[in-house]
């Protein structure tokens, strides 16, 4: 979930960037240079999977997963997803440079709102583990298009309806990333545990 | 597969110093993204065509990405003439157009497409890692460059590591519909695409030590600022300048 060039105001652009720099510098702070490979591999994860399409009925929606980004990165999340947000606008032109930073913060700041809400329950049992991760999925995308709406609306009043559109056109998108995430981290438990935060052992 | 179109060329912007045309980029779509008047906007256009020109870019690529990007425009086009509030431009039976949403989304589009197309003919002309680098040579933080270089050398590799992990469960008969056993096997799919990410991301690391890492990641691309540079330097603070003249005309009456 994006916004592209030319769409939001000069007071909304500035905003997004300096709490998106605010976010990406607590960031940086947290992952040493000994992390930085494994920020990288997971950045460069997040961005492959977001090419993934799956099928909904007779359309279909690319996985976006920034909630499981923000459980496997917490903090580290927000420089990660600056990056691969660059390298999509690099590769796509699907951003630029003006909405870097306010479409870090649409992705960014759910992730490790996730991971800061959810982060303690992975690891308790089954049911409360698999709920918080399908709400991990889902509270993400739905945060997510929340920002995009209030950053529309804050440019201009009118843009009500496309914001409510917008957030409407995504709840099918919010359930199939929450059952995405609960299987994904009911994976993670039994394969690799010790990626997910808060692993006792 | 993923393709950089753009970065291999022989064009004067291409062997432009790339400090410089980011800093133009940045300038130039903040300036636009910043405007509101149709004199300027249409200015915009005209000179991210010029660029695209200059950087003798392919006309196709260049229009397949167009059209990717002004999917969403189109978006604003179906809705924002019918829910602006404001004075009525056309009435269609029950259904009134308004002036001022057909004006905002003519805006939009406008900008966006003259930004992105400055972005295609000065950014997108060079390879990430000349990106990265030139951006380290910016003064970013040394951090944010190693993660986006060690991110851009790796999304090649896993998404080959993707593909193999889709072909196999083709070959397993896997066919995707609207259905929990295909959510199930793509959650599966993208969980072994972060797992092999780890795994790789602990021998990269540790092969890293053995060479010697010592926290610090070294940029060797050298860069030159001469008078090419000077010259198209000054050619984008006069575009920037005449958008800037333009917009305070119109702001002024």
């Amino acid at each position: 979930m994006h916004i592209s060039e030319g769409v939001l105001s000069g007071p909304v652009l500035i905003s997004g960037a300096a709490l998106a720099a605010a976010g990406t510098a607590i960031g940086l702070k947290k992952l040493d240079y000994d992390h930085i490979a494994k920020a990288g591999m997971l950045a460069a994860a997040f961005f492959v999977a977001s090419l993934i399409h799956v099928p909904i009925g007779p359309s279909n929606a690319h996985l976006i997963l920034n909630g499981l980004v923000g459980l496997l990165l917490g903090w580290a999340a927000f420089p990660a997803i600056l990056v691969a947000l660059a390298l999509q606008g690099a590769f796509f032109q699907f951003g630029g440079i003006t909405t870097l930073g306010i479409n870090t913060i649409i992705m960014a700041l759910p992730a490790v709102l996730c991971y800061l809400g959810f982060g303690r329950m992975i690891f308790k049992s089954p049911q409360i583990a698999y709920l918080a991760a399908f709400a991990c999925g889902f509270l993400a995308i739905l945060t997510s298009g929340i920002i995009v709406g209030l950053s529309l609306i804050f440019t201009e009043e009118n843009f009500l309806e496309v914001a409510g559109l917008i957030i409407a056109a995504h709840i099918p998108v919010m359930i199939i990333e929450g059952v995405v995430t609960a299987i994904c981290v009911a994976f993670l438990r039994k394969v690799r545990p010790e990626m997910l935060p808060g692993y006792p052992g | 597969m993923l393709q950089e179109p753009f970065a291999v060329g022989n064009s004067i912007l291409h062997r432009i110093d790339p400090r410089m045309r980011i800093a133009a980029a940045t300038v130039y779509s903040v300036i636009v993204a910043l405007s509101r008047h149709f004199p300027t906007l249409a200015t915009a256009v005209g000179a991210s065509l010029a660029l695209i020109m200059l950087a003798k870019l392919r006309p196709r690529d260049v229009v397949i990405r167009l059209i990717i990007v002004n999917s969403f425009t189109l978006l604003l086009w179906l809705v924002l003439p019918l829910t602006f509030q404001g004075s009525v431009a056309i009435s269609i039976g029950p259904l009134s157009v308004y002036h001022s949403g057909l004006i905002m989304s003519a805006q939009i589009t406008l900008k966006s497409n003259a930004i992105l197309m400055a972005l295609m003919a000065l950014i997108a002309t060079m390879t990430l890692s000349t990106l990265g680098s030139a951006l380290n040579r910016l003064h970013l933080p040394d951090k944010i460059v190693h993660l986006l270089l060690m991110t851009y050398r790796y999304i090649f590799v896993i998404e080959q590591e993707f593909q193999r992990l889709m072909r196999a469960a083709q070959i397993r008969g896997f066919r995707p519909g609207t259905n929990l056993h295909t959510y199930k096997t793509y959650a599966y799919i993208v969980g072994m695409l972060f797992v092999r990410s780890a795994l790789r991301a602990d021998r990269v690391y540790k092969a890293m030590l053995c060479r010697g890492f010592k926290r610090k990641f070294y940029c060797l691309h050298q860069f030159r600022t001469g008078k090419e540079e000077w010259l198209f330097g000054t050619a984008m603070g006069v575009a920037v300048m005449v958008l800037i003249y333009l917009e305070w005309l119109k702001a002024g009456v």
